[in-house]
């Protein structure tokens, strides 16, 4: 053999081979399941510090869920239910073209009571009878707000950091930098699901999970919720394993010949790749086969669980995943853009949820995994607390986009539990106390995963480009 | 990431940089300036700190003194030991190494000679470097004297050239995007001529797939798409300007005039259907169409998109970063971003709707839209004569027409109210008052039926008339109590009930002030309880309607008869009950809703011809004429082909296009980049540190095409040429090829890259030229195999010492399958295809409110640059491609298991692979052997190896075992695709389509080598 070949063909196996069997080789390995042989700047960073976190599943409510009909609790808004919005709130602050002006708009007490939850005492409205249940284990923060006023923009701030898609997403970045700790799954996955019949489903965009100009490999595999969850998984309808084992060991041999002519390790990272894919084949359907499941894990999740493609079923295959070493999972569920049905759809989106997100975070606890996985719920914004509809006509009321408050929950990861964070003002209009921007979650979800994210940057087009822009503080208040 | 050029650096710079050689600025100096001063003392005036720019000569000499190290601070900050005082800070993240502040030392002292950054200086035809005769072997064109001149200078040498297989493969699949014909590389083979491969480069530049190969990078960079993206990701038809980018490829046309033509054709003076047409190129932009959108803020995206498209493709710059502050690091201004994007800022697009056809859009018909345009145009104008004629002799028989008229007109017809025995509703209550109304009232079902029972005061009925009529307990006022006031009758019945037996009543026309798109009122009597009739107007109901029924033949009644009427009201649309209606009938068979119309046309024939108004004679000569059936069938047919040429016209494609208005809009400088946000005023300009564009006036997007051509312009041919020498060779001479600014690469070819600028530009911007000198040159000729010496000193090959060797991009390799498979289709151009694509994705991505509709036959073999590209979910068939979003010239090159999954699973590759295995099986007399080199020619070009064979043939044994064990499988395998099954033995052929999907697996067959 050339002897450049003969070291190519050396460092390639001990790179993509040996270290892997050794089970020293996850990065490498995991690189590999993510496409293409790492160029230095490629491979996955060490840690600022330690990590509180190994793991991220972000359960994401798209539409905006109305924060003040399910955490924010406002008495005087139930007081001035019917009447102008007062003055002092809105001044200066944009609102969709749907309502245009906030002046004069009536306010909108929130439709079903609350209640205050466990020992923390944290307001969850009856609409989320699980959620409520396990309170003391979660952390609202009662005070975020964000830029942007339209979903798509708004969404993508969140995720990426700008309001322009482009980006690359948190997932990316967390994959970037950490690597992955699977052989056979990829390390960033999105599932999407939709609650059925609803009005005002808003459309998934792939630059949601796009790796922006991070390389290819960190964009989220999206997991379809019909047909096979990962396309092209399955064998040529006629050719079963066997058949298929000996074409690819065909493949290998030849590609050998090929790597000792061309001395190219492409070529020895492309016979790599057939083999993941092939193993990939078989962790795929190992990972979606539920029967391994109890009855009483399955009645946990709630109903539709063992169907693809609702949320039930995702919340379930998001454990599954994190359980064989995901590092980010990024749940969305649409239809939370009740425009017009407070009163009818939102029961619905909270029946799809409630119990499957609970039961999420049961079972991670059950499991031991929640204490280093984090779990995030909310949506892009808030909901006016203003009507957007008629008030004499309650089937059809109705909430706007709201950018200037709204409440998401947190859980395990190291964040403390049972706590409640940052206040909206008297009327759930404006975040007041210790105002969290979506910049900052971002620097904490960041700073749980061992990054500090002024430094977790990249090169491109001549800047060192971060997830919180130049923005962002950790919340280090709500640490554990 | 300061990595860049460092293996580059350390094997040019650390040999060749002495104490006595001068620090170069450009190359060596600015680029330590960008990285580590301009963030604080660059072109960002916002961000300047002290006031001290280093990016322009005048301000940084203010702490620079020319040979003298010691007397320049920015020399004793740069060195200092004080954390106070040093530069860059500490916490900046940013520092200098000892070396770069050595070199930026001497530099200094050799008197700071200023030049400026290398891509902003104007280009000049850099000498071509002489051969020594040792060196003459690898020089066949100045591009290899570029090349070699650097490799002197290193350990390395150029390889040699590449065997005659691999140069047939390498050139097809470059220039056509396919591979080579067996036969075609017999030919090449067996041609013995010294000018063998020369001809052959001309022999493909001159073939049609030309122009398709070369066209799907000027896609990416064009953002083409087939829909808008964002929310509702609506169609558009932007397919013409497509086959036009194809054929104006393949006609060489000059690159001035491509670039002329897409940015400003229809501001020609001579401006026809193609250069309007061209304009598409800046209307391929994303359109948003989502509710709650502001018009003003989507329109200013677009034109951002367009300026900085025009940007990225001819200048590459990032004027992005302009849009809400001065340029970071390039010579650039938040002002010359705005200048720049008030060229594109004049059309009257004003941003609202989510239209793929938003206007100014240009005809683009189809050759048999254009025929069928043609042939209606001639049979109107055919008609409007026939017609013209028939009403000249009408004319001179309407005093006999009048006169028979008026005698029949004096019995107007009647309408006679009927009063019901009895009223029922299954849930409502009726109440019918003296005039014959009935109301409906108490709580309003889903869907209710009427029945009313009569005893006609008549003797004879030929019609029935409905009116629905308005009552204040009806929604708005108007017809029913449904959440619009509208109401769908779904069936009207009648029967005549004689001796207590129902007897139907056949009705046969019908008539209605007002039928709502399909919601006609001949539904009521088609017997389909789902049709119905409606009014709505697409405004509140705010009137009143009628209907007439006319029965098949007159109704004679006898005494005792009662009628049996029964109104239904079934329609998916709940609630929709008429609530308040009346019943009449009429003896008349001609009976109309028209009837005050004829009370018109009775008066205007009682007065005499020449009392008549000019109203009263126009009445009479309409009436006279819809009587006549010669007449009515001509204006019927009239009706009808311009019917069928509206609906040719609207299936005709439209091509959105560039237009000025003729009001300048004003534009302004935009604050942060918000489209709320207007600040300081600006005209069209073009950036101030660029060769300026001279105007009288307000500069057009002509001029600015013409300014990007200007032989002066530094940028455009350094650009242009670059990206084609990506398209060659994997990656460009500048690495970054939307990125010329400081930050971007310098290109370690810089001389080889202005050679070739001029070469492009000096040729008056022949591209079929430029790419022909390119590749008859060695150095693209050379081997792609690696040797150690080149693995350890230039493991990226930036030296070109060896041809590039890389995976196929996924549309290419799936055009390849196709043609070695023999499935490939050669029609060229047309509306977009549909192609295999695993089933749901469309639906998944859109809640289902978009359809995959696979296409069948022979679209499925389309080349790929006709597959449909869906903005907001790409054909997931192109794993590695630009997104087409927005703007992209880089190359999107990966390698991942998934691509793995689908190359070996997707049933575009599974049918090849049997469809190829047909074609060597039907080869008569061969040997196992034989066969697959067949298989290996039309793949690889060559035949396949002994180890290879060896491998293969017995991988074929166990295939033939596996499958002759399991037949059904193997008619399952054998059967993939669409494509017709041919009759070979099944597991003979699935075990040769085993073997041919490994081949199109094989790493050699994913590569260009």
């Amino acid at each position: 053999m050339h002897p450049i070949s003969q070291s190519v063909t050396d460092m390639t196996r001990r790179e993509l081979l040996g270290r892997g069997s050794l089970g020293l080789g996850s990065v490498a390995l995991a690189e590999l399941l993510q496409g293409g042989q790492a160029a230095a700047s490629e491979r996955p960073l060490l840690p600022h510090f330690a990590p509180k976190a190994k793991r991220v599943i972000y359960l994401f409510q798209n539409g905006a869920p109305t924060h003040v009909d399910l955490f924010d609790y406002k008495p005087e808004l139930q007081r001035l239910h019917g009447q102008p919005l007062p003055g002092g709130f809105s001044e200066g602050k944009r609102f969709s073209t749907m309502t245009g002006q906030a002046d004069g708009k009536l306010m909108l007490a929130a439709v079903e009571p609350f209640r205050q939850r466990g020992d923390s005492g944290a307001w969850v409205s009856d609409f989320l009878p699980h959620t409520a249940a396990i309170a003391d284990r979660l952390c609202f923060i009662r005070s975020m707000y964000t830029d942007a006023v339209n979903h798509a923009p708004a969404i993508q701030l969140l995720l990426s950091g700008a309001q322009i898609p482009g980006r690359p997403t948190m997932g990316a970045w967390a994959t970037w930098g950490l690597g992955s700790e699977t052989e056979t799954l990829p390390a960033f996955v999105v599932m999407t699901s939709v609650t059925k019949n609803t009005s005002c489903g808003q459309i998934f965009y792939d630059f949601y999970w796009g790796n922006g100009f991070l390389p290819s490999r960190f964009q989220g595999v999206k997991f379809r919720g019909t047909g096979d969850p990962v396309l092209y998984i399955r064998n040529p309808s006629g050719m079963n394993s066997a058949m298929k084992r000996g074409l690819l060991d065909d493949i290998a041999r030849i590609n050998e010949l090929k790597l000792r002519e061309s001395g190219d390790p492409e070529t020895a990272s492309r016979t790599a790749q057939y083999e993941m894919a092939f193993r990939m084949q078989t962790s795929v359907p190992e990972l979606t086969d539920l029967s391994g499941e109890t009855k009483q894990t399955l009645d946990m999740y709630g109903p539709g669980v063992t169907e693809p493609g609702t949320f039930a079923h995702n919340c379930l295959l998001a454990r599954r995943l994190v359980e064989r070493g995901t590092r980010f999972v990024q749940l969305m569920h649409a239809g939370w853009d009740q425009h017009n049905s407070i009163t009818t759809e939102l029961y619905n989106q909270c029946r799809d949820t409630d119990q499957s997100s609970a039961a999420l975070i049961r079972d991670l606890d059950r499991l031991g995994l929640l204490e280093e996985t984090l779990v995030i719920w909310g949506g892009e914004f808030g909901r006016t607390p203003f009507i957007q509809g008629d008030l004499n006509n309650r089937q059809r009321w109705g909430r706007d986009h709201h950018p200037y408050a709204f409440t998401i929950w947190m859980a395990g990861g190291g964040i403390r539990p049972g706590m409640n964070w940052g206040a909206s003002d008297e009327l759930g209009f404006n975040a007041a106390v210790n105002p969290v921007h979506v910049h900052d979650l971002q620097a904490t979800v960041l700073h749980q995963l061992g990054f500090d994210h002024e430094r977790l940057t990249y090169r491109f087009q001549g800047r060192q480009f971060r997830l919180t822009d130049v923005h962002g503080q950790v919340i280090h208040d709500i640490l554990s | 990431m300061n990595s860049r050029n460092t293996a580059i650096c350390l094997l040019l710079c650390s040999s060749s940089l002495t104490a006595a050689e001068t620090p170069d600025f450009s190359r060596q100096i600015l680029p330590l300036l960008s990285e580590n001063c301009f963030q604080c003392h660059g072109p960002d005036a916002e961000q300047r700190e002290a006031g001290l720019a280093l990016h322009e000569q005048s301000a940084a000499m203010k702490v620079i003194r020319g040979g003298d190290r010691s007397a320049s601070e920015l020399y004793s900050r740069i060195t200092s030991s004080d954390p106070d005082t040093v530069m860059p800070p500490p916490d900046s993240g940013l520092e200098l190494t000892t070396e770069e502040r050595e070199l930026i030392g001497s530099w200094i002292d050799d008197g700071a000679e200023w030049s400026r950054h290398w891509s902003w200086e104007p280009i000049t035809r850099p000498a071509v470097p002489p051969i020594s005769s040792q060196n003459s072997a690898g020089v066949r064109n100045p591009i290899d004297a570029f090349v070699q001149k650097k490799l002197f200078q290193t350990p390395l040498q150029v390889s040699a050239e590449a065997d005659r297989r691999t140069l047939i493969r390498r050139l097809s699949l470059d220039l056509r995007g396919l591979p080579p014909a067996p036969g075609e590389v017999t030919e090449f083979l067996n041609d013995l001529s010294p000018q063998a491969y020369e001809n052959l480069v001309d022999r493909f530049l001159m073939q049609s797939s030309f122009g398709e190969r070369i066209a799907w990078d000027w896609l990416d960079a064009a953002r083409y798409a087939d829909s808008n993206g964002y929310q509702g990701d609506q169609e558009r038809t932007m397919w013409p300007w497509r086959d036009w980018v194809v054929e104006a490829f393949n006609q060489n046309l000059n690159f001035d005039e491509f670039t002329r033509w897409q940015l400003a054709g229809d501001l020609l003076p001579e401006a026809g259907y193609e250069q309007k047409l061209a304009t598409g190129f800046c209307r391929n932009h994303m359109i948003n169409g989502e509710g709650g959108r502001i018009a003003e803020e989507n329109r200013v995206d677009y034109v951002m998109d367009m300026a900085e498209t025009t940007g990225t493709v001819w200048l590459g710059l990032t004027l992005n970063c302009c849009r809400c502050h001065d340029h970071k690091f390039d010579s650039l201004s938040q002002e010359d971003y705005y200048k720049f994007y008030a060229f594109f800022n004049q059309t009257p697009v004003n941003g609202g709707g989510g239209s793929g056809q938003t206007a100014p859009v240009l005809d683009a018909p189809e050759a048999d839209q254009q025929q069928q345009i043609e042939q209606y145009q001639q049979r109107l104008s055919d008609l409007a004569e026939q017609i013209r004629l028939r009403e000249a002799a009408l004319s001179s028989l309407q005093s006999q027409w009048e006169s028979d008229r008026r005698a029949e007109l004096t019995q107007p017809q009647q309408w006679t109210p009927l009063r019901a025995d009895q009223l029922r509703a299954t849930y409502q209550q009726l109440e019918q008052s003296s005039d014959g109304v009935i109301l409906a009232s108490g709580p309003n079902p889903a869907n209710d039926t009427y029945t009313i029972l009569v005893t006609p005061q008549v003797s004879r009925i030929a019609a029935f008339r409905l009116e629905a009529l308005k009552h204040k307990s009806h929604t708005n006022g108007g017809l029913a109590r449904s959440d619009s006031g509208n109401f769908v009758l779904t069936e009207f019945e009648v029967s005549v009930v004689r001796e207590g037996q129902d007897q139907a009543v056949p009705l046969a026309q019908g008539e209605a002030t007002y039928e709502q798109g399909n919601l006609k009122i001949i539904n009521v009597f088609d017997g389909d309880p789902r049709s119905g009739w409606a009014v709505h107007e697409g405004r509140p109901v705010d009137r009143e309607h009628a209907a007439v029924l006319r029965t098949k033949g007159v109704l004679e009644l006898m005494p005792g008869d009662q009628l049996r009427i029964v109104l239904r009201h079934d329609s998916v649309h709940v609630s929709h009950n008429l609530g308040r209606f009346r019943l009449l009938t009429s003896s008349r068979p001609d009976a109309s809703l028209n009837q005050d119309s004829q009370q018109q046309i009775l008066a205007a024939l009682k007065t005499r011809a020449g009392d008549r108004t000019a109203e009263q004679t126009a009445q009479l000569r309409t009436a006279q004429q819809s009587e006549d059936a010669d007449w009515k069938k001509l204006t019927e047919e009239r009706k009808q082909t311009e019917g069928k040429l509206a609906a040719v016209r609207k299936a005709v494609p439209k091509v959105m296009v560039m237009q000025d208005q003729a009001d300048r809009r004003e534009t302004f400088i935009l604050d942060r980049g918000l489209y709320n946000a207007p600040g300081q005023s600006v005209t069209a300009g073009t950036p101030s540190s660029l060769p300026p564009l001279t105007a009288d006036s307000e500069p057009t997007r002509l001029q600015l095409a013409n300014w990007l051509m200007d032989p002066r312009n530094p940028l455009t041919a350094r650009v242009l040429a670059n990206r084609y020498w990506q398209m060659l060779f994997g990656q460009g001479l500048v690495k970054t090829p939307s990125d010329f600014g400081v930050q971007g690469e310098i290109p370690l070819h810089e001389d080889l890259l202005d050679w070739l600028a001029c070469e492009f530009r000096d040729s008056n911007w022949d591209l079929k030229s430029l790419i022909r000198t390119i590749v008859t040159s060695h150095t693209y000729r050379q081997s792609s195999a690696r040797t150690p010496l080149q693995m350890e000193h230039d493991p990226d090959n930036r030296l070109l010492s060896r041809a590039p060797r890389y995976r196929l991009p996924s549309w290419m390799l799936r055009d390849q399958a196709l043609a070695a498979s023999g499935l490939l289709s050669e029609r060229i151009g047309g509306p977009p295809v549909n192609v295999y694509q695993p089933e749901g994705v469309w639906e998944d991505a859109t809640f289902g409110r978009k359809t995959y509709s696979q296409d069948h036959g022979d679209s499925l073999y389309r080349r790929s640059l006709y597959v449909f590209w869906r903005r907001i979910i790409g054909p997931t068939i192109f794993f590695d491609n630009a997104p087409r979003q927005t703007c992209s010239v880089d190359v999107f090159r990966t390698n991942s298991p998934l691509h793995a999954l689908q190359l070996f699973n997707d049933v575009t590759y599974v049918e090849a692979a049997r469809v190829l295995a047909e074609g060597v099986l039907a080869e008569p007399n061969k040997t196992d052997r034989d066969r697959l080199d067949l298989i290996f020619q039309r793949l690889l070009c060559r035949p396949a190896g002994d180890a290879e064979a060896e491998v293969l043939m017995q991988g074929l044994q166990r295939s033939r075992k596996l499958f002759a064990e399991d037949q059904q499988q193997a008619v399952q395998f054998v059967s993939a695709g669409e494509a017709k099954v041919s009759d070979q033995p099944v597991t003979e052929h699935a075990a040769w389509s085993a073997l041919c999907l490994a081949v199109l697996n094989l790493d050699e067959t994913l590569t260009r080598e």
